[in-house]
């Protein structure tokens, strides 16, 4: 049970550690300090072995079987095939939902991303008061999600809102922002944005990460700064953008918490309306109020294969675009 | 419900920090006229990004009939919102399930994190990057695959309508603070680990005492990152609570708000929603203030793994 006295220690003192490198299974003498080593190691692991067969791995599979029955929690799951599947397509309340959902995403993934670019780009080399802006800025980050829809629902009411009445100070008069179906997408995303601090941060972390020398080199040549934004900067920081633009897909995909305060509570303003009507409140009301979980789980599971879709595409193009470390362009 | 972005957020915010502590001197080529324009901007948009705060702040000292007045200053301020609302619902327990909820979310999390972290940096072992890759791959997977079979899970544990379900699956560790703490625990020496087995320190007692004491800013930072995660959740105690003295803050904050909401058939005591709101603002407000300095800590020293 002393697997480094089995190794001289000279040798393994000054080994530099490397991620997965296998170095120890050349010697065979070193077969027994690989077992104990393999068993200390799983029990390290056991928590999460115990933790992904229990909560992911038999849910995944159980999901996909109930997505091929109706079960309404009481008795069994009866299979009915590809019935789920069929009625979905069918289903208007699913294209309802999932319209609303892309053009949500649609709308705010670049929004956020010039927004907090923009910010970032202003706090960036900031000489004073960098850390108070960063800390405003990331405060509505902390704001809990429900409060954050409750204080948005009082100043976007149409009729005594703060914001109408500051939009009616200037002569302009406000629309019915939460309950007009034109107006509740743009709502939703001037509500996210407000919580964007988490992407202003990932960009700054990126702009500073950006070596000094390369503007230095550029602003000799004569370069404007538009044209070392566009040459130095945007592709420097393009990693991080594009991490940005996946994460952020993904979240708005799957956003829930502000929409269900909303829209999704009993009685709530316009839960006839179909433009509040998000492809997981949906997945939701499904589930846990008409206790449909097989028809539930299908539509988990297109939700997942859209977003795993969407990812790919993000990668694929991503990819090409994303300049990375060390490669040469034309 | 997803987690991951704000955490990963957090993880740069506190990267940002860091890397801010640090900065080098900066050439005087910008003018100062510039310096101030870009702090005007930014004091501009600083005011658009506190005024919902300040007005939240302003309408919690309201009565009744002046919330919506939308004056900065209160006309008549009372203190009368936050003396009732006390009584208005059960707040104080729901406060107090979302702190218990957190603390037990946040300590089991960094707990069960940390040891498969370790196992995952320090042993060599067939299979090591195909698991490690398929923590990866979960931190990916969407939580509405897996909703409805996991709340079928506890409902047959017997455990619908209690609080184990908010908290309980962080036992077993959460893909992304695993591969965080993975990170932070291959920047540790190596030899002190070798050293301490020389010395006939167990691999438990290798991790228990080495590894956690030197890794304390990350934990702590995974730790309030899982805090903040648990306070603001509301689809796990909405699938898995009914009786309302279980509720979280964020669940009893919504059904303050169906209650008075006279759009639907609510009192319209808007007063006592704003005071909730803004009572359960705080508790994150004063973590962050206070755990800005592990935020720096933790992450300066990931970002160092080079």
């Amino acid at each position: 049970m002393t697997p480094a006295a089995t190794t001289p220690p000279a040798v393994s003192a000054r080994r530099p550690h490397h991620p997965g490198s296998h170095q120890d299974f050349v010697a065979g003498g070193r077969r027994r300090r690989h077992r104990s080593e393999t068993r200390a190691a799983l029990l390290f692991l056991s928590p999460w072995i115990v933790g992904f067969l229990v909560f992911t791995a038999v849910p995944m599979v159980w999901s996909l079987y109930l997505s091929f029955t109706e079960y309404g929690l009481v008795g069994r799951p009866v299979a009915v095939g590809l019935h789920n599947y069929q009625r979905m397509m069918t289903d208007p309340r699913v294209v309802t939902a999932l319209g609303n959902t892309f053009v949500y995403a649609a709308l705010y993934v670049p929004c956020a991303i010039i927004v907090s670019l923009g910010l970032a780009l202003l706090l960036h080399r900031l000489m004073r008061g960098a850390g108070f802006f960063r800390t405003v800025y990331y405060l509505p980050v902390m704001t809990p999600g429900v409060a954050v829809a409750v204080l948005f629902s009082l100043l976007l009411n149409g009729n005594f809102g703060l914001i109408n009445r500051a939009l009616a100070l200037i002569g302009i008069r406000g629309p019915q922002w939460l309950t007009d179906p034109a107006w509740i997408k743009p709502s939703i995303v001037v509500m996210s944005l407000w919580g964007l601090g988490g992407a202003i941060v990932i960009f700054l972390a990126a702009l500073s990460g950006v070596p000094r020398d390369l503007y230095e080199a550029a602003e000799m040549d004569g370069a404007s700064t538009w044209r070392r934004f566009r040459s130095i900067t945007l592709p420097m920081i393009s990693g991080a953008m594009f991490f940005q633009v996946i994460v952020l897909t993904i979240a708005a995909m799957q956003l829930f918490d502000k929409i269900f305060v909303l829209f999704g509570n009993p009685g709530a303003q316009t839960s006839a309306s179909d433009a509040s009507l998000f492809f997981v409140l949906y997945l939701f009301q499904q589930a846990f109020q008409q206790l449909k979980m097989g028809y539930a789980s299908a539509l988990a599971w297109l939700l997942f294969v859209i977003i795993v879709t969407i990812t790919a595409i993000q990668v694929k193009v991503g990819n090409r675009l994303v300049y990375y470390e060390g490669e040469t362009r034309p | 419900m997803s987690a991951i972005p704000v955490s990963q957020g957090a993880a740069a915010f506190g990267e940002a920090i860091a890397s801010a502590t640090v900065r080098t001197h900066e050439p005087r080529r910008r003018s100062r006229a510039a310096q101030l324009a870009r702090w005007v901007v930014l004091l501009g948009l600083a005011g658009l990004f506190l005024y919902p705060f300040a007005w939240l702040i302003s309408a919690s000292f309201k009565p009744r009939a002046e919330v919506f007045d939308n004056r900065l200053i209160p006309l008549n301020p009372t203190w009368s919102n936050y003396a009732k609302v006390w009584d208005v619902a059960p707040l104080l327990t729901w406060f107090g399930n979302s702190a218990l909820v957190a603390i037990l979310a946040a300590s089991s999390v960094t707990a069960s994190s940390a040891l498969v972290a370790f196992g995952f940096a320090y042993f060599r072992f067939p299979l090591r990057n195909a698991l490690f890759g398929l923590v990866l791959a979960t931190m990916m997977l969407p939580s509405m695959v897996t909703m409805i079979p996991v709340f079928l899970i506890w409902k047959d544990l017997g455990a619908l309508n209690t609080r184990l379900p908010l908290w309980g699956a962080n036992l077993f560790g959460s893909p992304f603070y695993i591969f965080l703490l993975r990170q932070f625990f291959l920047t540790l020496p190596r030899e002190l680990f070798d050293a301490a087995r020389i010395d006939g320190c167990s691999n438990f007692g290798v991790f228990r005492r080495i590894a956690v004491p030197m890794s304390k800013p990350a934990l702590i930072m995974v730790f309030v990152f899982e805090i903040q995660a648990s306070w603001d959740d509301l689809l796990k105690p909405l699938i898995y609570l009914r009786d309302v003295h279980l509720y979280t803050i964020p669940l009893g904050l919504n059904s303050l708000f169906v209650k008075f909401n006279p759009v639907a058939g609510g009192e319209g005591d808007f007063q006592y929603i704003v005071t909730a709101a803004l009572l359960s603002t705080i508790p994150m407000v004063v973590i962050f203030a206070v755990c800005q300095r592990y935020f720096v800590e933790g992450i300066a020293a990931t970002a160092r793994r080079g």
